[in-house]
């Protein structure tokens, strides 16, 4: 099996005045193609400065990286710009969709920066058809603002997929999101997950982690733990159980007056650690 | 191909935000409509000096005699009667670059036809007068050469004597009085409006000089001597060579002064025209200062439309745009707001000038190159403010951009 991401010995150490704040210290890991990773650690664990390492958005101090085969580590900020493009798809915490702007043409945007450019029909073809395995073809025209949460996320994973990338980083995909849309959005990943695209995700949900196949748990810069999930939770049946249990709880609450707001949105029968933690995603 | 592609992102960006788009134009638009109605009111005031000048007539040269002194008190050109018919002939005979010469006399006095009467300026001319100075009769015909050798009481009226004595009435034919000498009217002036100086050119009778002189002024002398040359170029080489010719005719040996004076009808156009050239200038620079604050506007847009969309330039950079390609997209973007304001601009600056001269009656000259370097300007205005907001852009960093709120 190939290997898609290989860091060795990756360093990155911030100078914020005098001070050097050492975020990454010595992470060496290997992602194959086909894995589903989960990078777990608190705040300040130094997840999501080895996510922008990762993700080419920034280059580490010391140390190699190799994606898809390519030395990465130390090129110039167009070179990583081209990789970013090609390479790799993002998914971000706030979706980071451009507003105002239909799904369809936020999908198009990493066609539109390509190297190899495509005439405009191809480009709209690529991107109503990575809509459409997000299930959304019948929303190309709808703005973010028109969408649901889950539905902007969803755009946002059409779009990383659209320059079919080697890699799909998501960072903190599900922080955003209510409960039961998160459990919606890891069954688009493990869909996407088991026609071999490649899936790095950060997260500081342990029970987000639980769908993914393999927990990589940081702290204070270092990898203190590497292994496969053990109990997998199935994004489809968890579905089926939350229905299940809003259909009770709904039952039962009859008697009362309804809640305003009552959907699937909401935070009823959370099993999630509550709202995400602003300050981690950075 | 991907400059195509960038095209097309910073227009629709522009469409994304319509009114702020529309109101960022506004001002270019009124900077450049500005700078053209300007520049087309100077112009046109221009031109109308030009066209009053040219009322004088072409390649004119003005000969008045000198002054007296009588008990010391300086009477002014014209009235020492230095100059004689003889002069005149001279001239005619002896400078090679003049066409056409009319000895002048004046003379203001009251005239009187049937019951009505009128005080206004008598010109004695030849009937060159009516060629070099330009004005064709609207009725009838001019004295001739012979009415001058024969002193025949005839004259040729301007508009506003016309009205003022005959009112609707044809003046063809009719006895004008002056001094109690019947003048038959041969012919009728077309209107020349008011002169440089405010003057009603068209309150005139003009007779034979001759017959002014023996008729009605008395004098045996000349006011003054009106000289048309072939050519601009003949012009200052006319000038010396009458200077010189009467000089000599009037014996003054060197040292003294002359005792007439030669103006050349160029001085006193280009003193005019300097006048108009100063307004013109001072109306473009006025407009200019609206364009450039309208540049301004332009950038300080572009400067908040990066601020706030640093969150939409972290995605483009997480995706694969380069530095360059944001540059490209927000430098488009301005210069797509000022030229497209450029544009608007000139239509309303050419509207509003086009509306100025109907209504006001000011004449107002659009020029080409004036449009022209009002569009380039604008588009020049949009390159240089909308480049600092660019290069701003380009230059951030795609974490900080991603995390900005």
């Amino acid at each position: 099996m190939s290997t898609v991401i290989q860091l060795e010995d990756v360093h990155k150490t911030y100078r914020t005045g005098e001070v050097d704040v050492h975020a990454v210290r010595g992470v060496s890991l290997e992602v194959n193609r086909g894995e589903f990773v989960a990078i777990l650690g608190a705040s300040g664990s130094g997840k999501s400065t080895l996510m922008n390492i990762l993700g080419c958005l920034d280059r580490p101090t010391r140390g190699r990286y190799r994606l898809d085969g390519t030395d990465v580590s130390q090129l110039d900020r167009d070179a990583r710009a081209d990789i970013r493009n090609q390479k790799i798809g993002f998914v971000f915490q706030g979706f980071n969709l451009l507003a105002r702007t239909s799904a369809l043409e936020n999908v198009e945007l990493p066609m539109l920066y390509a190297h190899n450019h495509r005439d405009a029909g191809s480009i709209r073809d690529r991107a109503l058809r990575a809509l459409e395995t997000v299930g959304l073809g019948n929303r190309a025209a709808h703005h973010p603002s028109q969408l649901s949460g889950g539905q902007q996320q969803r755009v946002a994973i059409a779009r990383s997929l659209v320059n079919q990338p080697a890699l799909l980083l998501a960072d903190e995909p599900t922080g955003n999101l209510d409960s039961h849309s998160s459990v919606e959005l890891m069954g688009v990943f493990q869909q996407l997950n088991e026609q071999g695209i490649t899936i790095v995700m950060v997260t500081h949900e342990l029970d987000i982690a639980a769908y993914t196949k393999r927990n990589v748990v940081m702290r204070d810069g270092q990898i203190i733990r590497d292994a496969a999930v053990e109990r997998r939770l199935i994004a489809k049946e968890e579905l089926v159980r939350l229905q299940h249990e809003q259909h009770s709880v709904l039952e039962v609450g009859a008697a009362s007056p309804p809640r305003p707001g009552e959907s699937n949105r909401g935070g009823d029968a959370a099993p999630t650690s509550g709202p995400a933690d602003q300050g981690d995603a950075v | 191909m991907r400059l195509l592609a960038t095209i097309k992102i910073a227009l629709r960006a522009l469409r994304r935000n319509k009114l702020r788009s529309v109101l960022t134009t506004l001002g270019i638009i009124i900077g450049v409509a500005a700078v053209i109605a300007m520049v087309g009111i100077g112009n046109g005031a221009k031109a109308q000096v030009d066209a009053q000048i040219a009322s004088l007539g072409q390649n004119v040269i003005l000969v008045f005699s000198g002054s007296t002194t009588r008990s010391g008190i300086r009477t002014g050109w014209g009235s020492a009667g230095t100059l004689t018919i003889e002069d005149a002939d001279a001239i005619t005979r002896e400078v090679p670059g003049v066409v056409a010469v009319s000895p002048e006399v004046r003379g203001v006095r009251q005239v009187a036809a049937g019951n009505q009467n009128w005080y206004t300026q008598v010109l004695g001319e030849s009937p060159a007068y009516f060629d070099i100075r330009q004005w064709p009769l609207a009725e009838g015909a001019p004295f001739t050469d012979q009415d001058v050798r024969s002193a025949t009481k005839v004259c040729v009226i301007g508009a506003t004597t016309a009205r003022q004595l005959f009112g609707a009435d044809s003046a063809l034919g009719q006895i004008i009085r002056i001094q109690n000498v019947p003048f038959v009217v041969v012919g009728v002036l077309t209107p020349k409006g008011y002169s440089v100086m405010g003057q009603d050119q068209d309150d005139v009778i003009i007779l034979p000089y001759t017959s002014a002189m023996k008729r009605v002024t008395g004098q045996t002398t000349l006011r003054g001597i009106n000289i048309q040359a072939a050519n601009a170029a003949a012009l200052p080489i006319a000038e010396q060579q009458i200077t010189d010719l009467l000089r000599q005719r009037h014996r003054l040996g060197p040292g003294r002064e002359d005792d007439f004076t030669v103006h050349n009808q160029q001085e006193i156009a280009e003193m005019a025209t300097a006048t108009a050239k100063v307004m013109s200038v001072l109306l473009g620079a006025i407009a200019s200062v609206s364009l450039i604050v309208g540049g301004i506007g332009i950038m300080n847009i572009m400067l908040v439309s990066v601020t706030e969309r640093t969150r939409e330039i972290g995605i483009r950079l997480a995706v694969g745009a380069h530095g360059r390609d944001i540059l490209l997209q927000f430098l488009i973007e301005a210069i797509t707001l000022s030229s497209v304001g450029g544009l608007i601009g000139i239509g309303v600056g050419v509207g509003a000038s086009q509306a100025l001269a109907v209504w006001k009656e000011w004449p107002t000259l659009i020029s080409l190159s004036s449009v022209v370097v009002a569009f380039l300007f604008s588009a020049a205005v949009g390159v240089f403010f909308g480049f600092y907001p660019a290069r701003q852009a380009s230059r951030l960093d795609p974490i900080e951009a991603l995390r900005y709120e």
